[in-house]
């Protein structure tokens, strides 16, 4: 029973008002893409142990989705930002690394 | 036998009589004493049978780890198997049964399972399963059916309620001992909201037993006024018989409380669910003290010194005239020193280690009680009591050297650390050699969503046992740990004894009570190959019965680490998991069941179909009437009725479940491009088109009739149970990919009552109540047009899942019921009859119409159902493209939607497959088919179906075999899967 904070609408919300969408920032791909390619975009997911970014909306709450930034192992949160974000923000990234030296990074 | 003492008791109340029975026989207790004390009082130490060999089991707690006082409370509609009779309060008139044993407790026959345990080993199950084979069915399954299981599942309904309640605090407090108690004042002080919970009915845990001290007062006072402190505090909230079940993610806790267990049927509820968010935990939930490992430690009458200490002090027992105890530390000395102090005798206490000189041990031996040192218990005589012990040295191999009688043993192995809901979110314990035990790690606590420590122990919990220590550590306010078990006296490890005992020996000297688990067995499976604990536990049961382990995992865990020749923390712990102590499913259910199991949504015409005999099928969280039956129609007559009315002459249908969302926007065609699988950006505006969406492997999702409404508007309908899931599937996409596309979706679904007018006479009966033109030329087929209709503002669709002439009129849903009534009363002059959702399914097969859910399951694609129509091949891009171009997917071969028509008429049953030639690698029938949809046709009086048979299409006319449940099959022959007006006349009409 997580508690992530909505970026849109502040609330802190619990895991009941949420519904979980799994990896974020995962590129599409289309028609044209290689095999290779669409197996990433369709089926390999980081699932680390540690750091992870990933989706959630505020289903039962203003509709929204966004992005959480989360350590899978302890459940700390690291920040959550809004869906339309191309990666995460730089800020977030430089928090993350402040409390995980041996991170290896979002990429 | 055990007695109640003439004086004494702490919690009881003399001046009260509480009668109750256990297996019939009345018996006499007092308020405030639990089941398990009140059976004492009556001499009645035997109490059940063990799981596997049927020996006889006697209490041996005093609190939840009770592994062998397992009882049946009550009866009928308020019967309750499993609950431990050291935590039930006793009330009067309350009823008890032991359990597990045949014909009964005295006497029971399984126990030859006792005299064959050689042939039980560890493991048992997992061998036998192996080789041989034919034994399972005709020998071990019918004798283990018969004696499996503890407790028998109530039959009747639960006459009892239960609730929910939801709480929120700075500071949760688990565990109303003096740590706990300490706790809750500091934090009270310091103005946090507290609340503080104890799973027993009273305060102050073991301390007023201990006749400890606290800050100078006796322990007893000092509980007292701590909770008149407290209650004077509006900051803290206190709640006893409230047990800690649960500790999850981010401070939520989930709590049990036994409100009216003890006062049945007086209007409470029986339980109470407490659903916590805590912004931190503290945990002060004690220790459970340890057996020791010999000989006839599980005969009744051998006891926990501590849970026997509480039955003196705190019930007035006296469990027998002669006690010895055997102990590894001083702790046990107490329960001694109280045994005489009641004026019982304590014959000798055998303690293992070779020195005992600590202020316990000299005040025992002022007292007069022979202490003996580096001295066991060879093995323990009796059968179904304690008749005595053969006394040995502990260094020794058991070679007897006294014997002692006596009618008790009251044993100590140490004390373990209650860590389970620290452990519960990934709190990490560490051993301590000093207190042989796992105390919690405070570097390397639970995490909070923030990242700070989300749980801490204080007391017991975390290996503190001196009051002065717990204090100190509880006044903290910023709640740092204690970690000064350094402080405690030392508990040596004695995992066995003797330690050289021999296999005589070992095999009767059992680590779980409840499942039989021994010494030997561990040992076995250690010989075996089994290294991992958590491997060893489930091939031995060894802490998987109800107690979950409470007394044996430790003492387990050491015996194999023995075995292996391992440190006790390189073997590790299983892992703990909630609920601490067992909930019943009743209070985890609350107020939910009945009728507000779930929520119920009911269409605007729900109450005319109730009125007029509907069967109701559920549709998700909707209610659709299945059928109508009249004047003793069975369900297949009254759908049979439906269906011809509705070719023959008008059908009426409450469609309102359907989906509805509106797109709109200046990029919402381009949007739905992407959505549906073929092109929805050029509908012409006031037009319908059938859509297909797919996810993004390819595979069909959902499909519906989308109408154009403007320019910038669309209109998705979606099937009934997916308006939600494809909603959120829309803004999934316009918020996380397409966020600069310019896009509204609205879920109207509920907004409007939709009524299916279907069948020959449907225009006609339009046209009678009046209002806009809804002739072919006005409103051809996939049409819409708005307008009145009979008074009423209505936008009409001429659309059909039937095949017939079919108008679905869409009205506000306020006005639906209104007109629902006026097209039944203007349409009975044209035969009109509702018809339900198996009449819809019926009417859509003769089309062979594919329904989400039948036809499709998630591994279908449109062109497996002879979609490709509804594909469009011209747009470069859209969800699912690129997956249904996998070669798998695209593979001719694939089992494709074809009709199916039995050869003898008859009906294919659900769920058939259509078998090939030859077996499969696992021995089973080759396959090349399955029906998705199977009906009796009433239009063509016979049996029609849908499936998916491999390459399909290409084999019209060919016969293929379908099984049945009986194991024969019946011939089928491969057809078009329109079955009925395959022109399309009629819809088009």
């Amino acid at each position: 029973m997580l508690i992530l904070t909505c970026p849109y609408c502040g609330v802190e919300a619990d895991e009941t008002e949420l519904s979980p969408g799994y990896e974020a920032h995962l590129k599409r791909f289309g028609p044209g893409a290689t095999p290779e390619e669409f197996e990433s975009y369709m089926f390999a997911r980081k699932n680390p142990k540690g750091v992870h970014f990933e989706r959630w909306r505020h289903a039962y709450g203003c509709g929204k989705w966004f992005l959480a930034a989360r350590d899978t192992n302890t459940l700390e949160v690291f920040g959550t930002y809004p869906a339309q974000s191309p990666e995460p923000p730089a800020d977030l990234i430089a928090k993350i690394k402040e409390k995980r030296p041996d991170w290896e990074g979002h990429k | 036998m055990s007695t109640r003492l003439a004086t004494g008791g702490r919690l009881i109340d003399r001046s009260t009589r509480a009668e109750f029975t256990f297996n019939g026989k009345r018996m006499i207790g007092h308020e405030g004493d639990t089941l398990a004390s009140a059976l004492l009082a009556n001499d009645q130490m035997l109490v059940g049978r063990s799981f596997k060999y049927h020996r006889p089991r006697g209490i041996i707690a005093a609190g939840p780890e009770e592994p062998n006082a397992l009882v049946n409370l009550g009866r009928s509609d308020r019967m309750e198997p499993n609950q431990r009779a050291t935590t039930t309060e006793l009330f009067a008139g309350l009823e008890a049964a032991s359990q597990n044993h045949w014909p009964s407790l005295e006497f029971d026959i399984g126990v030859v399972n006792n005299y064959i345990a050689r042939f039980l080993p560890a493991g048992f199950y997992y061998k036998t399963f192996m080789q041989p084979r034919a034994a399972w069915k005709h020998v071990f399954e019918p004798i283990i059916r018969h004696s499996a299981g503890l407790g028998s599942a109530p039959k009747e309904p639960d006459a009892d309620r239960y609730e929910y309640v939801y709480a929120f605090c700075d500071v949760l407090i688990i565990g109303g001992g003096i740590a706990g108690l300490q706790a809750a004042l500091t934090q009270g002080q310091a103005g946090k909201r507290v609340l503080l919970i104890e799973q027993t009915a009273h305060w102050g845990g073991r301390a007023p037993v201990d006749g400890d001290t606290v800050e100078n007062e006796h322990a007893g006072e000092w509980v007292t006024s701590a909770i008149d402190a407290l209650k004077t505090m509006k900051n803290v909230t206190l709640r006893n018989r409230c047990m800690g079940a649960g500790v999850y993610d981010h401070g939520y806790v989930l709590a049990n409380e036994r409100v009216a267990d003890h006062t049945p049927g007086d209007g409470r509820p029986k339980q109470r669910v407490w659903r916590i968010r805590a912004g931190h935990i503290i945990t002060a939930t004690g220790a459970i003290e340890r057996p020791l490992s010999f000989a006839g430690n599980d005969i009744p009458g051998v006891m926990l010194a501590a849970s026997l200490r509480d039955y003196v002090v705190n019930f007035a027992i006296s469990p027998g005239d002669r006690t010895v105890v055997v102990t590894n530390n001083d702790d046990a000395y107490l329960t001694a020193i109280a045994l005489v102090e009641a004026g019982l005798s304590v014959p000798a206490i055998l303690d293992a280690r070779p020195q005992a000189d600590g202020d316990l041990p000299n005040r025992a031996r002022a007292l007069g009680i022979r202490v003996e040192q580096g001295r066991g218990i060879a093995s323990v005589k009796g059968g179904k009591r304690v008749t005595g012990v053969q006394v040995c040295l502990q260094a020794g191999e058991g070679a007897v050297m006294e014997e002692i009688a006596c009618d008790a043993v009251a044993m100590s192995g140490g004390w373990s650390p209650v860590v389970h809901l620290w452990s519960h979110c990934g709190g990490k314990l560490t051993w301590s050699d000093h207190l042989s035990a796992f105390v919690p790690d405070p570097d390397r606590p639970p995490r909070n969503h923030d990242g700070s420590a989300m749980v801490s122990c204080v007391g017991a919990a975390a290996g503190t046992y001196r009051v002065e220590d717990i204090v100190t550590a509880a006044v903290a306010t910023d709640v740092i740990q204690s970690n000064d078990a350094e402080n405690t006296p030392a508990i040596p490890p004695i995992w066995v004894m003797p330690q050289g005992a021999p296999i005589g020996l070992r095999a009767r000297m059992w680590l779980d009570y409840q499942n039989d688990v021994k010494v030997s067995d561990v040992q076995l499976a250690a010989r075996e190959g089994y290294e991992s604990v958590e491997h060893t536990k489930r091939y031995t049961t060894l802490g998987m019965a109800t107690d979950q382990g409470k007394l044996s995992n430790i003492n387990g865990l050491a015996v194999l680490s023995q075995a292996l020749g391992a440190e006790i923390p390189q073997v590790g712990t299983t892992t703990f998991r909630p609920p601490y102590t067992p909930v019943t499913i009743g209070a985890l259910a609350g107020e939910s069941r009945g009728e507000i199991f779930q929520p119920l949504r009911r269409t605007p015409m729900h109450e005319w179909h109730d009125k007029s005999g509907a069967y109701w099928e559920p549709v998700g969280l909707w209610r659709r009437p299945y059928c109508y039956p009249r004047n003793g129609e069975s369900h297949a007559q009254a759908v049979e009725r439906e269906v011809l009315n509705t070719r023959e002459k008008l059908g009426l249908l409450d469609a309102s479940t359907l989906g509805k969302i509106i797109v709109k926007g200046p990029d919402a065609g381009r949007f739905l491009d992407m959505l549906y699988t073929n092109m929805m950006s050029n509908l012409a505006v006031g037009k319908c088109r059938y859509g297909l969406v797919c996810n993004e492997q390819g595979f069909l999702s959902d499909d519906g009739v989308v109408a154009r409404i403007d320019e910038d508007t669309w209109l998705c309908h979606t099937t009934s149970g997916g308006a939600d899931r494809i909603h959120g599937w829309m803004e999934d996409w316009l918020q996380c990919e397409w966020w600069d596309w310019k896009v509204y979706t609205a879920n109207v679904t509920e907004q409007y009552a939709q009524i299916a007018v279907v069948g020959p006479n449907a225009r006609k009966l339009l046209e009678k109540i009046g209002g806009m033109d809804v002739s072919k030329e006005a409103l051809p087929f996939m049409q819409w047009a708005d307008g009145t209709l009979g008074g009423f503002s209505v936008r009409a669709y001429r659309i059909s899942f039937s095949g017939e002439l079919s108008y679905e009129i869409a009205v506000p849903a306020s006005q639906g019921a209104a007109f629902w009534e006026m097209l039944h009363r203007e349409g009975a002059a044209f035969g009109a009859m509702p018809y339900g959702t198996e009449g819809l399914h019926v009417l859509r097969a003769e089309k062979g119409f594919i329904m989400i859910g039948d036809e499709s399951d998630g591994t279908v694609t449109p062109l497996d159902l002879g979609l490709a129509w509804a594909v469009s091949k011209k747009k470069t891009d859209f969800l699912g493209k690129r997956g249904m171009e996998r070669s798998h997917l695209a593979d001719p071969e694939r089992w494709q939607l074809v009709g199916l028509e039995t050869l003898d008429g008859s009906v294919i049953p659900d769920g058939s497959y259509a078998v090939a030639a030859g077996q499969n690698e696992n021995g089973q029938r080759n396959t090349e088919g399955r029906v998705t949809s199977t009906y009796y046709s009433p239009t063509l009086k016979k049996g029609i179906a849908m499936g998916l048979v491999q390459n399909g299409p290409d084999r019209m006319g060919e016969v293929v075999e379908m099984n049945k449940v009986d194991g024969s099959t019946v011939q089928a022959r491969i057809v078009d899967p329109v079955f009925f007006d395959k022109a399309g006349e009629k819809q088009n009409a």
